[in-house]
């Protein structure tokens, strides 16, 4: 039976999901680039944000949610043939066409994601191809091994709102993308600086308020687990803006406005997987272990790995959506508010489950995500011309510039 | 006549302003420029990670005055753009060939 209240919940949760992709991801990436690639990084998230939406509705979510397979779906719900107008999600009280369409603001984002790893230098022809294969490829299957009754969701794997789902798969897809393709011209020692740190602000403070819907729409009910989950990610989230505050205070002297940001996301990034499970004391503690790590994870990679994964993707969103996901299991009883029962078997079975979660999953979506760019390079081509790299993405591959001076 | 060229810290605008004004000198033109002198560039960290600003931002002020005014205009300019920080910026005198105001058709000395 529809319940009102669930429904206008979760209708409203989609709306600010969708919104977290646009604008809110292009502004907290376009801001990060230089002011000649500022229409390349937005024209990328609404060119995936309309892919996305029609390869959903005629494959994905078939592959991620329909029949019951361990490894994938099946061809049963292809182009939405069974939906109808009264039909009610299973084991809800919602319309399935809201939940479709919710489902659909995950598919958006989680490749709009990625766009962090490749930003001024790859070719329009190559983010459409790579991002079209790779939420067939990646995204659905994983999305039907956790969420949609395969394999990892019969072994009791949790993932609230998507940290394996969503951010192990972007961030270690990032990883691979930014690796094959190679850095920009003169990474690391000659690298801009963002143009626009404000833009970054913007962005990052749109998602903060979208990522309520993004976990606590994930309860698919409006009730006490929305509430709590809606408590713990804005707990999480100002504590991780704390963290990279104090960091960089202690560290240069002067706390940034890009690093306070970059900690708001590294937070919710990492309490998304636990945030329907655990009460705002343990929220307070994820935002902390999830600041500090992500935050070392951001100067791993570029430093040590020297991968020019740009706006740090691995670094934020994969390293704190896994962080999120491994500590779930022994935060559950920390402090009041959590949910213990949730808990499949002890905390110690439950986080070996987490682990065969995450790690299958990076694995899966790194050895997909290196074959899909591979044919991605032998049929459009990976990356624009070096002439086409300087003069940048805006004028290069769209025509348009982002600021007229004068005029 | 001469042309005087002041780049200064963009910080200092109104005070180099100010100080030209009480000297009755009428108009200058402003302009946002970037470069590097002494300082370098400055650094900036975003993310952990280090960028160097090879090109920072500074004002180029300009200003043609009759030759007999130039070193007071000079002496203005750096009173009141002098920090005492390497970056203050530097001030350039040129000899100016020929000046029009456009309106009237006055040249030289009667057009500044």
């Amino acid at each position: 039976m529809i319940d009102g209240a669930d429904s206008a919940w979760l209708m409203m949760s989609t709306v600010l999901v969708l919104l977290m992709t646009l604008p809110a991801l292009g502004f907290f990436y376009a801001g990060l680039v230089q002011a000649k690639n500022v229409l390349s990084v937005f024209i990328q998230c609404v060119a995936i944000a309309g892919m996305v939406s029609l390869l959903w509705f005629a494959l994905g979510y078939s592959l991620a949610f329909s029949g019951r397979g361990d490894w994938l779906g099946d061809f049963g719900a292809v182009f939405l043939g069974p939906l109808t107008r009264a039909m009610v999600h299973p084991g809800s009280h919602v319309p399935e066409s809201v939940f479709v369409m919710f489902q659909m603001t995950f598919a958006i984002i989680t490749p709009a994601l990625i766009i962090g790893a490749y930003v001024e230098r790859i070719r329009f022809s190559a983010v459409l191809l790579f991002s079209a294969l790779w939420l067939l490829i990646v995204y659905a299957p994983v999305t039907h091994w956790i969420w949609g009754g395969g394999w990892l969701a019969q072994r009791g794997v949790l993932d609230f709102a998507g940290g394996i789902v969503v951010h192990v798969t972007a961030g270690v897809s990032a990883l691979v993308v930014a690796w094959l393709l190679g850095p920009r011209k003169g990474f690391p020692e000659s690298i801009h600086p963002p143009h626009a740190p404000w833009m970054v602000m913007v962005g990052a403070s749109l998602l903060w308020v979208g990522w309520f819907g993004f976990n606590a729409g994930s309860a698919i009910a409006a009730g006490a687990d929305a509430g709590m989950t809606m408590l713990a990610t804005h707990l999480a989230a100002a504590t991780a803006t704390a963290v990279w505050i104090a960091i960089e205070w202690i560290k240069y002297g002067k706390p940034s406005l890009v690093g306070a940001v970059t900690g708001t996301i590294a937070g919710l990034a990492t309490i998304t997987p636990a945030s329907g499970y655990v009460g705002p004391t343990a929220a307070v503690a994820l935002g902390l272990a999830g600041g500090v790590i992500c935050y070392g994870a951001v100067i791993l990679v570029k430093r040590r790995f020297g991968i020019d994964d740009s706006l740090d993707v691995l670094g934020v969103h994969g390293v704190g959506g896994a962080t999120g996901t491994l500590l779930l299991p022994f935060l559950v009883s920390f402090g009041p508010g959590g949910l213990p029962a949730a808990l499949n078997g002890g905390a110690g079975h439950q986080f070996a489950m987490q682990a065969l979660g995450v790690v299958t999953v990076a694995v899966w979506s790194a050895a997909a995500s290196y074959a899909i760019l591979k044919l991605v390079g032998l049929t459009v081509g990976l990356r624009v011309t070096r002439d086409e790299e300087i003069q940048g993405l805006d004028y290069a591959s769209h025509g348009e510039t982002a600021y007229h001076v004068g005029s | 006549m001469k042309f005087i060229i002041a780049i200064v810290q963009p910080h200092r605008l109104d005070a180099v302003r100010e100080a030209l004004q009480d000297i009755h000198v009428d108009g200058l033109t402003v302009t946002e420029v970037r470069g590097y002198g002494r300082q370098r560039g400055h650094k900036e960290i975003y993310r952990g990670a280090e960028y160097s600003i090879a090109f920072v931002p500074k004002l180029k002020i300009e200003v043609a005055v009759p030759s007999e005014r130039a070193d007071e205009v000079v002496a203005a300019i750096q009173g009141a753009a002098r920090t005492g920080k390497v970056g203050d910026g530097k001030v350039f005198v040129l000899d100016l060939l020929a000046a029009l105001r456009v309106r009237t058709g006055e040249t030289d000395v009667d057009a500044l």
